[in-house]
């Protein structure tokens, strides 16, 4: 029983490693008025015990999910579309204001203050991980 | 001559002590002398064509923009909207004013929408490419519409730079994204107080 136990245990341990291994904190989308594009922000811990590349993101609510990063050089912004990006082992990643940030491109429908938006992350190992973001005001945050 | 040339010294000392500006550094970069006055003629968000008059007496702060984009743009505006809650009722006398340099996806309702999300002190500009140009290479800033995707998607490559300007339209201040929100705040408080 006891060694029945230890089994199901390891196995429910070993659940979220059967998906990609990544922790997850401080999801959350700015919202702008129409149909603009909308960046999304999270933090990412790789916890899978070996590297991790993204290779893409979708989600019900947009069209088109994409990763991007805002860089700066000689005071000019741009952004750089990024089609993989690399969390080694252990490695973190923060999609922050003003650097790397989900691109949005076309609502399915309108998104109001306060609301969730599933988007799922995809790896090149087949793996996946949906998370869930927090849908904030333009001047929140 | 020589009595010319000592007026000029007296005058040129006599500046320097009355001026004040100089007497205690700000918390931005002083531009002050370096740039020149506002002006400009755009279209505003209510599609009037407006100059710098419009925002005589105010401390106006000029931003280089684009509706679509969707992470450096909304996150300066959402800071300075947040210097401007910490100066109170004193924010009435700022103006933000979000020019973009995209007027072909950036008409006036476009505009309008986008910059009241941001509060009640943004002002949204754009015009012909011409009144653009004058604008930008008055302030040696440059801005460049990138290639479009095959959804006729594109990006702005766009500056950085928010200028600070005077209740009398001297450009006196610079910001980024970069600077804290205090140090904003600590100098629109006394360019308002002068």
């Amino acid at each position: 029983m006891r060694k029945l136990f230890a089994g199901l245990l390891l196995l429910a341990m070993a659940v979220p490693a059967l998906g990609a291994g990544l922790a997850v904190s401080n999801a959350w989308i700015r919202l702008l008025p129409g149909d603009l594009p909308l960046a999304g922000y999270l933090h990412l811990v790789n916890t899978s015990g070996h590297d991790l590349t993204l290779v893409s993101a979708d989600s019900p609510d947009f069209n088109q999910v994409m990763f991007h990063r805002s860089m700066r050089r000689d005071g000019m912004d741009q952004m750089i579309h990024l089609d993989r990006i690399t969390l080694p082992k252990g490695g973190e990643l923060t999609f922050a204001p003003g650097g790397y940030h989900l691109m949005l491109m076309g609502r399915r429908h309108p998104l109001a203050r306060g609301q969730h938006v599933k988007i799922t992350l995809h790896f090149q190992d087949g793996g996946a991980q949906t998370v869930e973001f927090v849908v904030r005001g333009a001047s929140e945050a | 001559m020589k009595r010319t040339l000592a007026l000029f010294a007296l005058l040129a000392l006599l500046s320097l002590a009355g001026c004040g500006h100089s007497s205690r550094p700000w918390g931005l970069p002083d531009i002050t002398g370096h740039m020149p006055d506002l002006k400009f003629t755009l279209t505003d968000d209510n599609g009037q064509q407006v100059n710098q008059a419009a925002f005589a007496g105010k401390v106006d702060l000029l931003y280089f923009g684009y509706t679509h984009c969707p992470d450096v743009c909304p996150t300066t505006l959402a800071d300075l909207g947040k210097v401007l809650r910490q100066l109170g009722p004193a924010a009435a006398q700022v103006r933000v004013l979000f020019v973009s340099v995209d007027p072909a996806r950036d008409t006036p309702a476009v505009l309008k929408s986008y910059v009241n999300a941001f509060g009640p002190w943004f002002v949204g500009l754009s015009g012909s490419q011409a009144q653009l140009q004058a604008l930008t290479k008055r302030y040696r800033v440059a801005y460049r519409l990138g290639k479009p995707d095959a959804q006729g998607n594109y990006t702005v490559y766009h500056s950085s730079a928010v200028f600070i300007f005077d209740r009398q339209g001297k450009a006196r201040l610079l910001t980024d994204l970069d600077d804290k929100p205090d140090v904003i705040a600590t100098d629109l408080k006394r360019l308002l107080q002068e």
